[in-house]
């Protein structure tokens, strides 16, 4: 049934998702900012909080930044589904005669390009920060490319289920943060590894399964709830 | 396809909101060229018929055909001859007109013609307000927006939740107009409205929601 992947209608409508919301994005940059803002200060506040010790702020300098940039991603997610859903829009988007999986995956890579990319850039300056070596650094930037999509398909999911309900930001927090705790956990422990010198390659490999293991579940079950939500 | 045999037609349809039942075994056809007018008062039901349509919504019970196929079955090839308006325009507030019909067009999975896209705009009125982003127009100017988004994607059905709010008095008439112009092209409509609609020459079916008679409409 239905026409068969990879069309040509359906390559312009997974492009017209990404062009849409990338064009939306360069016009409200305050929205984007703010979620880089947000990475940079929560990452901040741990030296100032914990003390300038090297070897402690090495030591927790990997969870810290891995912790910040869910949280960031966090923020951005509330809205990645909210404001297509009050104007309209969503409903004709899903109306489309396209599969609402490809919406939903191109509504997580538009995210990922728009806020998983830039703290892909500022996480070596944060990694300095932390004394962590140019090692440590280049093996957090890896996980974080592997990582920083796995935020942005999983928390589709809890967008798409929290749409519409009073306090979703909040719900959908607590949904979301259970589910980001395997990227958490390999994220973090690649750059540990390399700090005890024990390699990254492991947790890295895990990292990678999780992704792909996200990239072809979490879309379908976005889409189901994205049309749950809208009935 | 023969001429008269229904395109849409709804069998034994029932819709509920949380416990409450709004209709039941509603039944209704509807062929080439014809227009269904759904009144009924507020909270009868109206919306809710249409959200059944388009698909959003799922009947409690009953079956919605098109070309005698369930649209359930069918969907790609049922939304690519759909095209719904609803309360919400769907119209973005940072993007301008001519950009708002570039997306609705490609999410609609099809090739944007320019041209025709500010031809339709500037015969809804739209010609001095190309380059101004949604947000600073007018609730009835971001309602063209929407109507030019409907003409552009050349569907066969259309279905229109109150098409005519926040329309002035020519738009009005333009909107009869465009009505007129699909259904006589062989188009099919479903409308919602409170307004007394001016559609001489059309095939008008009444369809009243709900259990709550009002007077009757024009």
């Amino acid at each position: 049934m239905g026409r068969p992947w990879g069309s040509s209608s359906m390559t312009r409508f997974l492009l017209a998702v990404l062009r849409r919301d990338l064009t939306l994005a360069a016009r409200r940059r305050g929205d984007w900012l703010i979620a880089q803002f947000f990475f940079v200060m929560v990452a901040s506040l741990f030296p100032l909080g914990v003390g300038p010790e090297p070897q402690m702020l090495a030591r927790i300098g990997p969870g810290v930044l891995w912790v910040a940039a869910t949280l960031a991603s966090l923020l951005s997610l509330a809205r990645l589904f909210s404001d297509d859903h009050q104007d309209g829009s969503l409903e004709h988007m899903v109306l489309s005669p396209e599969p609402t999986v490809l919406l939903v995956l191109g509504k997580s890579l538009a995210h990922w390009l728009i806020y998983g990319i830039p703290l892909l850039a500022i996480a070596p300056v944060l990694g300095l920060q932390f004394n962590l070596s140019w090692e440590a650094i280049m093996v957090l930037e890896f996980s974080l490319l592997l990582g920083t999509p796995i935020l942005s398909l999983l928390g589709a999911v809890g967008a798409a289920l929290t749409l519409g309900l009073r306090g979703g930001g909040v719900l959908l927090t607590l949904l979301i943060l259970p589910l980001y705790v395997p990227a958490l956990i390999f994220g973090a422990g690649a750059v540990d590894g390399v700090i005890a010198g024990t390699g990254a390659q492991a947790h890295l490999s895990l990292l990678g399964a999780f992704l792909i293991l996200s990239l072809m579940i979490a879309p379908w079950i976005a889409a189901a709830s994205l049309r749950v939500s809208l009935e | 396809m023969s001429e008269p045999s229904p395109q849409l037609s709804v069998h034994d349809l029932a819709c509920a909101r949380g416990d409450r039942l709004l209709f039941k075994g509603m039944e209704f056809s509807l062929g080439p060229g014809e227009l269904l007018l759904v009144q009924g008062g507020n909270g009868q039901g109206k919306t809710s018929l249409l959200r059944l349509l388009t698909g959003l919504a799922r009947p409690e019970a009953g079956e919605i055909r098109w070309r005698g196929a369930p649209i359930h079955k069918t969907r790609e090839a049922y939304h690519a001859e759909m095209l719904y308006l609803g309360h919400a325009n769907g119209v973005k507030d940072d993007l301008n007109p001519v950009e708002n019909l570039r997306f609705a067009e490609g999410l609609q999975g099809r090739a944007f013609e320019e041209e025709r896209a500010v031809g339709l705009l500037t015969r809804l009125g739209l010609e001095r307000c190309l380059d101004l982003p949604c947000r600073v127009l007018s609730f009835g100017q971001r309602r063209r927006v929407a109507l030019s988004a409907l003409l552009l994607a050349d569907a066969r059905l259309w279905i229109l939740d109150e098409p005519l709010t926040g329309l002035d008095v020519h738009a009005v008439a333009l909107m009869e107009g465009l009505i007129r112009d699909h259904l006589n092209g062989g188009g099919l409509a479903v409308a919602t409205t409170h307004q007394a609609l001016n559609l001489e020459g059309v095939k008008v079916q009444r369809l009243l929601v709900g259990n709550v008679a009002i007077p009757e409409l024009a």
